[in-house]
């Protein structure tokens, strides 16, 4: 019965979101009455798989198979299925990412499970196995109720503080026969961004619109992101006219973040670009127009030009920073 | 070839949410809506270009929704499609959607299956990913590039940190976004032949949901922006620090 949770890694690092998701399991664990079972797929060390005791899980059960280095969605799908049987599991919980994405809605329809996608809250069991997620873009939550026996929930990262514990968990090694079509898509090129922050990772982003004026002028919002060790992000007419590659659009139709500062600099603030940052903790907004009409959706505003404004705050960010070491 | 793309109507971006029956349920009086720009911008018109390319033979469109949904199936018709099948049910539930369409997919021999990577109403981004399950077919989700050769998809997709090509034999479930097509404008010729095009409403599976809404909240109000002065930097990053709390 225990919550099955599976766990991201990225050559054998297991990603901070996937500390998350294991504490969100023990976490639900605790108001079912049972423990954690966290599924790691693909070579990592045991050292490294130690360390999800410390978040809740009581049972590692890792595969060790290599094919599993590769995002295989019908492979993870059948892991995490025969895992959930064998260990008779009525909830299971991935992340709300490209992988969990596109794993999680095929286990809950074998399982003939409901699923929440995008969880912001834990279940409330007094409402049923109710749990909070955004809808319209951020601009509303629904809570969404799961009507089935088995249960499956894709957590949205960055929603829980991380805490650890100093508990222990046991290393379960495990062999699963895959079939062929398990396999079915064959990856040909893998291009992994080096050297930056991933995005969809970032707790610190710096964001930067058509105010920019042009890419010359890009290396400002690049300064204060290394600065800050924040991600950078643009808004659409910046992807459009190929200053800065399509990856890095956030907005309705780019990508969705949700940081915990974001850092809006010569950005109008449309609706379209708000749908996809407004779930960041804090927004700043650097506008050289009083009536862009982000201000309202910001926490804290700097009226002034790009040019002359991130200079200045990229310097009061390094003395911060020399101060408070 | 034939390709089906999965649209869905959503309301307009610039919507404002407004909530009735004790915050059970969205007011949708007054609310336009649009063609899902995921599945319009991207799935839709990545068909169209495969058509036009001598790829794909036919492109059918398929939603779920009532009667009223059908001046949307008519704009994506305008676009390019040949035929649309609406499948008479209304459902908010990922899963029984899926198996309305899978349901009428399986006998119906798509070679391809095109839909956007999520609706932006209630941000999922499932039921590509369950039609896939239901049809024993492989599953490409956040695509950027979509060709065909031969037999086999050539897909380039976002993964965690990067990107990778991946290779497909067909049939396979492909989820687009941005990158997949250019968005494009219905023209005269286009919205004229839209009217004349089949489009079958057929009757859904019995299947109950395995979800349920129980009520919606707004997010709470902002406080309003606190401003400060460009001149003095030190004091924002004190406030990100000490208030915001965000480094």
């Amino acid at each position: 019965m225990s919550v099955i949770v599976l766990v991201e890694h990225t050559g054998g690092n297991i990603k901070k979101k996937s500390f998350e998701a294991v504490q969100y399991a023990a976490q639900i664990a605790q108001q079912t009455a049972t423990t954690v079972t966290a599924v790691v797929l693909g070579s990592i060390a045991d050292a490294e798989m130690e360390a999800l005791g410390n978040y809740g899980a009581s049972k590692v059960i890792h595969i060790a198979d290599n094919r599993l280095d590769e995002l295989h969605a019908r492979a993870y799908t059948t892991a995490l299925v025969n895992i959930a049987r064998a260990e008779d599991s009525k909830i299971i919980i991935t992340l709300y990412d490209i992988n969990g994405r596109a794993v999680a809605p095929r286990v809950a329809a074998q399982l003939k499970a409901g699923i929440v996608a995008g969880a912001l809250s834990y279940p409330n069991l007094e409402k049923g196995f109710a749990i909070k997620k955004s809808v319209f873009s951020g601009k509303a939550f629904a809570w969404v109720n799961v009507l089935s026996d088995v249960k499956v929930i894709m957590l949205m990262p960055n929603t829980f503080q991380l805490s650890k514990t100093d508990g222990k968990a046991t290393i379960e090694k495990q062999d699963i026969s895959f079939s062929e079509k398990d396999f079915g898509i064959k990856v040909t090129a893998v291009n992994k961004v080096t050297g930056e922050i991933a995005l969809t990772d970032a707790t610190l982003v710096v964001s930067g619109g058509r105010g920019m004026k042009g890419p010359e002028n890009w290396g400002l919002i690049e300064d204060l992101a290394k600065e800050l060790g924040a991600a950078t992000a643009c808004s659409r007419p910046v992807a459009d006219t190929h200053w800065r590659p399509h990856h890095e659009h956030v907005g309705q139709t780019g990508g969705t973040i949700r940081p915990d500062l974001y850092i809006a600099v010569g950005i109008s603030g449309a609706i379209q670009h708000l749908a996809g940052v407004n779930g960041s903790k804090t927004i700043v907004v650097i506008n050289s127009d009083p009536e862009a009409p982000f201000f309202k959706a910001a926490n804290y505003g700097v009226v002034g030009d790009a040019m002359a404004v991130l200079p200045k705050l990229t310097a009061a960010v390094k003395k911060f920073k020399e101060q408070h070491h | 070839m034939k390709i089906l793309v999965c649209i869905s109507q959503v309301p307009d971006t610039t919507t404002k949410i407004i909530l009735k029956d004790n915050d059970t349920a969205i007011n949708s009086q007054g609310t336009t809506y649009i063609i899902n720009p995921y599945d319009e911008w991207y799935a839709l018109v990545r068909a169209i270009e495969l058509k036009e390319s001598g790829i794909a033979t036919e492109i059918h469109l398929v939603t779920v929704g009532k009667a009223d949904i059908e001046p949307v199936i008519r704009k994506a018709l305008a676009l390019g499609g040949d035929e649309a099948i609406r499948i008479d049910a209304e459902s908010i539930d990922p899963y029984q959607t899926a198996v309305y369409i899978a349901d009428y997919t399986k006998s119906a021999g798509y070679d391809l299956v095109l839909c956007g990577k999520e609706s932006i109403d209630y941000n999922n981004g499932t039921t590509g990913v369950l039609l896939a399950e239901l049809l024993d077919m492989d599953y490409i989700g956040f695509a950027t590039s979509v060709k065909i050769e031969g037999n086999v998809a050539i897909v380039n997709r976002e993964i965690e940190g990067g990107e990778e090509t991946d290779s497909c034999n067909l049939p396979v479930v492909i989820a687009c976004q941005k990158g997949v097509a250019e968005a494009r404008i219905p023209n005269m010729r286009g919205i004229m032949a839209a009217r004349t095009r089949p489009l079958k409403v057929i009757a859904p599976s019995a299947i109950t949901p395995l979800t349920a809404i129980l009520s919606y909240e707004l997010p709470p109000a902002k406080a309003g922006v606190k401003l400060v002065s460009a001149d003095n930097m030190d004091e924002l990053v004190a406030l990100l620090h000490t208030e915001a709390k965000s480094i």
